[in-house]
């Protein structure tokens, strides 16, 4: 009976569709603030909602509330470009993206929910021998850490992508490194699946509550100040991407973050062209094609220090040459919109998933420009160390004190481990 | 587009410059033997939104370094000054 009243299935569409749509009901509860949980997650984004979700279906932990100062989803779970992928290179980012392709794999039947996820696979163009190296050596890196990888030369990649162009005098396509298990997903359905998952469980996501405090007595956390009152929790969890300085600074506490915008573009629904991920290996560009048609694009960062939600126009213009440049076929589609969303950049390029220096309070920040694939496993490996005071197994690496011992830094991109070069 | 008002070269467009980041951090002694100082220098920043005071570098330009007052919520420009006579 639950599959037909509660659960979404084919037979609950059937039954609705047939008896007028009138038994569809909210998929989360707006609860009034209790004065009191043993948790409080301060972010209602995606990570903020998987962390909610998997500290009740893991760890029963269900005395829990997210904080979100706007509407849950409406940051940059609800603005991005939606990719899906474990093509990590480095020891610490590779086991810990590897696990989060797998809860992508088990999600929809994990939260009950069609996230739309797409495992159209990605296509990392290169462009010279010396890239071809460069990607052969993380694909094996891909390959050891037990995901796919497929190095494919120029005749590989056209069999795929006929719409390139394969012979741009300044950048030829020489191949690509195929991860058949890339992709994308629906971004505003994870975190609806996430905050509905959590709220069946009992977890209360308050919305409109911002939190304008944290609660701090002898290096202990007691709980925060909000917009709705103050609410006293025995642990708190800080999970606010772009914000994650200033929620930092309430408790005292300075991060190795500077936050930065980074650009994407949509342009207008179109047929079906672009099947898969595809990413230039010689400028900023990368592409997808939502399930609506519109092409998803994006870029790099506008690379300065930031928080207004809306970049400027030399990163526009890179974004648009590079794609004209690498696929000449879409220059005549129209923008429809971009935005800028605010970038949580660490010196190194890598996220932190760590307990801070006072009793009880933890930060899961630190996602740079690739926060969306992470999502299930930011909350997972968050949920479990606020559970159980160990960072899990795959997230042993994503520690803040490798800043101060200069010990397991993962630059991945190789550029060096300072502000500004991610 | 954001205009940096260069003391050398006047107003010009930001592709002109490449951004130098936080102008509040001090280098410690060179002789500094403990972390925490060095770790605050090189990684923790205090990120503002708002009032931000930063180094840019007039690359395609004058290729003087230069110290500035920016808003990170507006991006509005407000004192322009050479690095050298400060940093």
């Amino acid at each position: 009976m639950g599959l037909l009243s509660k659960g979404f299935s084919g037979l609950r569409v059937l039954k609705e569709g047939l008896t007028g749509n009138t038994g569809w009901t909210p998929h989360w509860r707006d609860p009034e603030p209790k004065a009191e949980y043993d948790i409080l997650i301060i972010g209602g984004g995606g990570h903020g909602l998987a962390t909610a979700h998997y500290l009740a279906s893991v760890h029963g932990l269900t005395n829990v509330a997210v904080l979100e100062k706007g509407y849950i989803g409406g940051g940059n779970i609800g603005r991005n470009t939606t990719i899906v992928r474990a093509n990590y290179f480095l020891p610490g980012n590779s086991e810990f993206y590897s696990h989060s392709l797998k809860l992508w794999e088990g999600l929809e039947q994990d939260l009950n929910y069609n996230v739309m996820h797409s495992q159209r696979g990605i296509f990392n163009l290169f462009h010279s021998d010396g890239q071809r190296d460069a990607f052969a050596r993380r694909g094996n890196a891909m390959i050891n850490q037990g995901d796919d990888a497929i190095l494919l030369d120029r005749d590989g990649v056209r069999k795929h992508l006929p719409y390139l162009d394969y012979d741009n005098v300044r950048f030829p396509v020489y191949g690509a490194l195929y991860h058949p298990r890339g992709g994308t997903a629906r971004h505003d359905a994870v975190a609806w699946g996430y905050a509905r998952g959590a709220d069946s469980r009992g977890v209360d996501i308050l919305q409109n509550c911002e939190v304008t405090g944290i609660d701090i007595e002898g290096g202990v956390v007691k709980g925060v100040q909000t917009t709705r009152g103050a609410i006293r929790a025995k642990k708190v969890g800080i999970v606010v991407a772009g914000r994650s300085g200033q929620v930092a600074a309430m408790a005292g506490m300075r991060l190795p973050i500077e936050s930065h915008v980074l650009q994407a573009f949509v342009t207008e629904g179109l047929k079906p062209v672009i099947d898969n991920v595809v990413t230039f290996g010689m400028g900023h560009f990368y592409i997808s094609q939502s399930d609506k048609g519109g092409l998803v694009f994006g870029g790099d960062l506008d690379s300065y220090a930031t928080y207004a939600a809306r970049g400027n126009l030399p990163t526009v213009e890179h974004v648009m040459e590079a794609g004209m440049t690498l696929m000449p076929m879409i220059g005549k589609a129209k923008i429809l919109r971009s935005w800028g969303g605010i970038m949580d950049m660490t010196p190194d390029g890598s996220p932190i998933i760590d307990k801070t220096g006072i009793d009880g309070l933890y930060i899961d920040c630190g996602w740079c420009y690739g926060g969306f694939k992470a999502v299930p496993a930011s909350g997972h490996c968050f949920a479990h160390l606020i559970a159980t005071d160990r960072p899990h197994e795959a997230a042993t690496g994503l520690r803040m004190d490798r800043f101060r011992t200069g010990y397991g830094i993962m630059d991945e991109e190789g550029t060096g481990s300072q502000h500004n070069l991610h | 587009m954001i205009r940096i008002n260069c003391p050398v070269c006047g107003s010009r467009d930001e592709n002109e410059f490449t951004y130098g980041g936080d102008a509040n951090v001090v280098r410690p002694a060179m002789d500094e033997a403990e972390t925490g100082p060095w770790l605050d220098y090189v990684f923790m920043r205090d990120n503002p939104r708002g009032p931000h005071r930063e180094y840019w570098h007039h690359v395609m330009g004058c290729r003087q370094w230069l110290m500035l007052e920016r808003d990170t919520l507006t991006h509005e420009i407000g004192d322009c000054i050479l690095a050298r006579g400060v940093a």
